[in-house]
């Protein structure tokens, strides 16, 4: 188990736990962060953060401080070839 | 709203599409946007004996955002004999959890799925009939780009047979519903439904429940009993939504799995332009050579256009006055009438309108393109080191159209006190009321006698923006460590997919309506200005002209930051809209040698010297034009949407600190 922000680019894994405060699990559940959605963690902003991913068919761009509070299984491995 | 049962209501998650089918049914020139968020508030309009509401692009009925809420009461409370649910066919799956959510209101619903064609370019296949099937509504496939399918849907409407929709969820969540919804009162309808929400125990919601159902949840002790009863089973509150929110997904993955097909492999168009447009190394200077190249073809290309115009207006003006002779008006009529109202009119149209009608399409083009949450994403990391939110750089790009829209615009913002920080700083960039003065003087007094003056005036004009967004950084950075006081919350984005946009659309419908709106502009303000100004300058008081009163008293005022009186007192009768400063300066100044021709560049330098400007004078005045009080439009907005005079104060008085700060510093210096 990893928190989401640990994930590269490419690589794909399942959420297990969202332990962010209400608003913010709120916002994440409309966008399709929920228990056994699939993520894939596109690319990083040229900064390093955010970072864009793919769910539930969109992409969606996060900061790393919100996506640490995601919690996933380790990668299962590369979906993208970077 | 009159007229209840006639309503029909589009709904949808954002940027599918759902204003391009209300401008199609309407024949409304609402701007359609590829961002989240660009119907910020309810549009209406008629269509047949139908009134289509157009409501606010939400992601769920759990609003998180001002203009999330209005879409949610509006969807759930509202009496609209119809509700369409607007989907994005290329991204059925995240769509579909809004779908499901409305389809548990068990109004009469349908399904919209547009941008079919795109759909098919990517391989995606959509069995509709089985859609339909599952989901227990009609469902429609449209694409709203060209029109195709619309009216058809609307007229089939009247003739269908709506379904109730019901979602299972867990046994023990079902048990817990029978309970609720036998404890409601006889009135209340849709019981199932109320009974949800009151199990998600959403303090907001419940609030809205109470006010619009017109009947007090709270009072309702066997209600509270038993709320408290599935708390202590489900453990916290958040929990059951939880589960709520995972079995509508779970639900959605599985309609989605049995009536989609992807028969080619996926395009992988999307991840290669982001590669480049948010790349380590591409994305500031794509950012960069995007908005040089807007501004070059902006400075470049207005100036024909202005040349034209003013030398039409100019003969028209020698017509005009052979006429005035021949019916003989009194001289001063005349000269009201011509110097007054005409001259100011004539030169906002000239010199304003070119630009605006060539920037705007341009925009558009990179807003339909999708680029601009790109932006977002690229600058985030500097709007989280203010402590503000990405957001925010789309209302800014809003607000280089109109601050006024700009500020409305900040109700995409979740936070509020990021709102807050975004609608203070707003009017840092300039908007199109202040881009053209701002070239004019660029041109006029860096890159006249330059050979590439058109690429000279763009750089300048660059970095004018750029102090502008600078500013934004460092304001806002401030506020949060002052008024504002707080850490940045939450960001989320979603990047719309890439799509093409149709420039000749834009480009007609984009030069219709800035025409419009600068004519329209022309003739609310700069005719009164106009005619003030006139007057100012044509009456005295104790043998001294009026306007000399104004523009001595802010003489010293105007010398200490390298402006003068004139140029002040302009900045203040020009409230009412940003882009009559600079013709209201000029008339001023030709007041006392009446020579000029207004609209004519080289008139206008030689006017200018004459009366003492010079490349300080030219800076202080873009800096001051960049930063001071916002046009009482945009004041009011901020009022309208802090509720608040206390903010609408502070938006004035910021940016008018920091221009009188900056000219005060450059006069000093240089």
């Amino acid at each position: 188990m990893v928190s989401l922000n640990t994930i590269n680019p490419g690589e794909k894994c399942k959420i297990i736990s969202i332990s962010a405060y209400p608003a913010l699990k709120r916002r994440l559940k409309d966008l399709g962060f929920v228990k056994n959605a699939t993520v894939t963690c596109l690319y990083k902003s040229f900064s390093g953060d955010p970072t864009a991913y793919r769910i539930k068919g969109s992409v969606i761009a996060l900061r790393n401080a919100d996506a640490k509070k995601i919690i996933v299984n380790t990668p299962e491995g590369k979906d993208y070839e970077e | 709203m009159k007229n209840k049962n006639k309503i029909i209501t589009l709904a949808g998650n954002p940027n599918v599409g759902k204003s391009t089918i209300f401008n199609f049914l309407t024949g409304m020139n609402q701007h359609t946007g590829n961002w989240s968020g660009k119907t910020v508030a309810n549009a209406t309009g008629k269509y047949k004996e139908f009134f289509i509401a157009d409501i606010p692009g939400t992601y769920s009925l759990h609003s998180n955002s001002p203009e999330e809420e209005i879409a949610r009461d509006f969807l759930c409370f509202e009496e609209s004999e119809y509700i369409i649910v607007v989907c994005d066919a290329t991204n059925l799956e995240r769509n579909l959890n809004l779908v499901i959510q409305i389809a548990e209101l068990n109004k009469k619903t349908v399904l919209c799925l547009n941008m079919l064609d795109e759909a098919k370019k990517k391989g995606i296949a959509i069995d509709i009939n089985k859609l339909s099937e599952l989901l227990n509504m009609p469902v429609f496939g449209v694409t709203a780009k060209k029109g195709k399918g619309i009216k058809e849907m609307i007229d089939k409407l009247p003739t269908l047979e709506f379904k109730e929709f019901k979602l299972k969820y867990s046994p023990a969540i079902e048990e817990s519903i029978n309970e609720i919804e036998k404890s409601l009162p006889e009135f209340i309808d849709n019981k199932r439904w109320i009974a949800l929400r009151l199990l998600e125990n959403n303090n907001d919601f419940i609030a809205s429940l109470i006010k619009y159902k017109n009947y007090d949840f709270y009072s309702n002790d066997k209600l509270i009993q038993l709320m408290q009863k599935e708390k202590n089973l489900f453990g916290e509150s958040d929990n059951i939504s939880d589960i709520i929110a995972e079995t509508i997904y779970e639900y959605a993955t599985k309609v989605k799995k049995a009536t989609t097909k992807i028969t080619e492999k996926k395009s992988d168009k999307d991840y290669l332009l982001d590669k480049i447009f948010t790349g380590k190394y591409t994305a500031i200077p794509c950012m960069l050579i995007f908005l040089t190249i807007i501004i070059w073809l902006t400075v470049k290309g207005a100036n024909y256009p202005s040349k034209l115009l003013s030398y039409l207006f100019e003969n028209l003006e020698y017509y005009i006055k052979n006429f005035f002779i021949k019916i003989n008006l009194n001289p001063l009529v005349q000269s009201f009438i011509i110097d007054g109202i005409y001259k100011v009119t004539t030169w906002v149209i000239s010199v304003m309108l070119p630009p605006m009608a060539i920037f705007f399409p341009l925009f558009t083009i990179l807003e339909d393109f999708g680029y601009l949450p790109r932006i977002a994403f690229n600058l985030d990391k500097c709007f989280a080191c203010s402590k503000s939110c990405g957001k925010q750089a789309l209302t800014m790009c809003m607000g280089i159209g109109c601050n006024a829209v700009g500020v409305t615009g900040c109700r995409i913002i979740d936070s509020k006190r990021e709102r807050l920080i975004a609608i203070l700083t707003n009017s840092f960039v300039p908007c199109n009321g202040r881009f053209p003065s701002i070239i004019v003087i660029l041109t006029i007094f860096f890159s006249w006698s330059s050979k590439y003056s058109g690429l000279t005036t763009t750089l300048y004009m660059l970095i004018v923006i750029c102090s502008g967004i600078l500013m934004t950084f460092i304001f806002s950075y401030i506020l949060s460590k002052t008024l504002l006081k707080g850490i940045p919350s939450s960001f989320t984005l979603e990047l719309p997919p890439y799509r093409t946009p149709q420039p000749g659309k834009i480009i007609v419908h984009s030069l219709i309506n800035r025409t419009f709106t600068v004519m329209w502009r022309a003739v609310t303000v700069a005719i009164p200005c106009g005619a003030l100004i006139w007057i100012l300058t044509n009456t005295s008081i104790n043998g001294v002209i009026t306007v000399n009163y104004l523009i001595n008293l802010f003489k010293n005022f105007g010398n200490l930051i390298g402006l003068d009186g004139v140029i002040i007192s302009s900045f203040i009768l020009g409230i009412p809209a940003n882009e009559i400063i600079l013709p209201l300066a000029i008339m001023l100044y030709s007041g006392t040698n009446a020579l000029t021709e207004i609209g004519n560049l080289e008139s206008v330098i030689t006017l200018l010297i004459t009366n003492g400007w010079t490349i300080k004078t030219a800076l202080c005045y873009i800096a001051f034009t960049l930063f001071h009080w916002p046009c009482s439009t945009t004041l009011l907005t901020v009022y309208k949407e802090t509720k608040s005079i206390k903010w609408m104060l502070y938006s004035f008085i910021i940016p008018t600190f920091i221009g009188i700060s900056i000219c005060f510093l450059l006069n000093l210096l240089l």
